[in-house]
């Protein structure tokens, strides 16, 4: 019992200690910003490895969430006569919530763990201490760079993700199951609002975009230095930007949607 | 890490399909380019029961929008549903003796408010009111009385 009340106690000091490094590591990236802003350099080459790389995976993604869409809606919604209403939530249901979210998990997926993995190393390493020995400051060089590379990138992915999951729907729809391609795009656009749902399926996608980079880079800044410290720390960060996507994901919508 | 420009292009292709996938979500998906500021004037009208309208819903005259709805409040004196409507300004010649009513788009549709233009000389203008106004139609009261109705003939031919 005593022994239980001690693990208890121990592992809440240690989550709590380790929010406090974390909140502390964000406040010094974000003071970096300054000193990235006129080396646009480091930032183009952290957006290129996070997100051009990340390109493919995404299109090809929302092509097929699109387009199972698609089918699925069209299955139910011609049990209703309803089959004209398949633009609609087809656009509805990627631009409030699986455009920002699925894009956020494969975000964290591709692009997250590989943040910490390379970090990580780095730690492991000494390449960071090498850093510090010459008086370069390794979270302005190395990790301001990234988390705003990855802030710039999700919010533009999740947008890609989106158009074109609406155009495979579209493709599947009309194509294949013969849907009005006008009503398509009429419905779409008589019921899909620019302020209530675009503008707060970016806002959705910027702040996890935020906190999946956030999360990546502190893993692997926090990693302990060994191989075996490395995995698991990568391990955490999908688990860890998984866990906070879907709960945010939640937050965020009854925020946003809640007074419809 | 490279410095080279193959990756300068491609990131700024990156960042070009980005952008232009937020245009198509803008222009092609949501009502923004239906939504445009458009010149409108406003028009009033009174309705016993304005249903289940709502803001921004469709203004139609002859089944062509014409406008949308601006406002809905309820007015304490007159108990009844005072409808504020945006007509687009090229629609300017509604005769002054036009009538409004409240439909509904298909059975289980969505309602929006129709013009029916009448036959007077003059315009409606900025502010106008619209006086011959028509309800919506309230399924659940039109069942009601339907189902009253034929229960009452049932017990008239039993009294038979």
């Amino acid at each position: 019992m005593i022994k239980f009340l001690n693990t208890l106690g121990k592992t809440t000091t240690t989550s709590f200690t380790k929010l406090g490094r974390g909140s502390y590591f964000l406040l010094e990236t974000l003071t970096g910003i300054i000193d990235v802003l006129p080396r646009p350099r480091l930032l183009i080459n952290q957006v290129y490895s996070v997100g051009v790389l990340s390109f493919l995976i995404i299109v090809i993604s929302g092509l097929f969430v699109g387009m199972v869409l698609g089918l699925q809606g069209y299955y139910i919604l011609s049990d209703f006569g309803a089959e004209e209403t398949l633009g609609l939530m087809v656009a509805a249901s990627l631009v409030r919530e699986l455009g920002p979210v699925v894009t956020a998990l494969l975000f964290a997926g591709r692009a997250g763990s590989a943040l910490t993995a390379e970090i990580g190393l780095m730690k492991a390493t000494e390449q960071l201490s090498g850093m510090e020995m010459m008086a370069v400051d390794p979270i302005r060089r190395i990790i301001t760079p990234r988390f705003l590379a990855g802030f710039i990138a999700m919010p533009l992915l999740a947008a890609l993700f989106s158009a074109v999951g609406i155009i495979g729907g579209q493709m599947v729809g009309t194509g294949l199951l013969g849907v009005d391609d006008g009503a398509y795009w009429s419905q779409m656009q008589a019921h899909i609002d620019f302020d209530d749902d675009i503008v707060n399926g970016a806002i959705k996608s910027l702040v996890f975009g935020f906190v999946t980079t956030w999360i990546a880079l502190f893993e692997g800044y926090d990693a302990v230095p060994t191989s075996e410290g490395v995995s698991r720390a990568t391990t955490r960060t999908v688990v860890n930007s998984a866990f906070s996507i879907l709960g945010l994901d939640f937050i965020l919508t009854a925020l946003m949607f809640g007074d419809h | 890490m490279q410095h080279s420009s193959t990756q300068d292009t491609l990131v700024g292709l990156f960042v070009a399909a980005g952008i232009a996938g937020l245009f198509f979500l803008a222009l092609q998906v949501s009502n923004l380019s239906t939504f445009v500021e458009q010149d409108s004037y406003t028009v009033t009208a009174s309705f016993e029961n304005s249903g289940g309208l709502k803001v921004k819903s469709p203004v139609s005259a002859a089944g062509v929008k014409i406008g949308q709805v601006k406002a809905i409040r309820f007015d304490p004196k007159t108990y009844q549903s005072v409808v504020e409507m945006a007509i687009y300004s090229q629609y300017k010649t509604l005769p002054s003796d036009t009538t409004a009513s409240v439909f509904t788009a298909g059975l289980l549709g969505e309602q929006y408010v129709n013009l029916e233009p009448g036959g007077a000389e003059d315009y409606l203008e900025n502010g106008g009111k619209i006086e011959i106004t028509q309800s919506a139609i309230i399924l659940e009261k039109a069942l009601g009385q339907f189902l009253f109705k034929s229960a009452e003939e049932k017990a008239q031919e039993k009294k038979k």
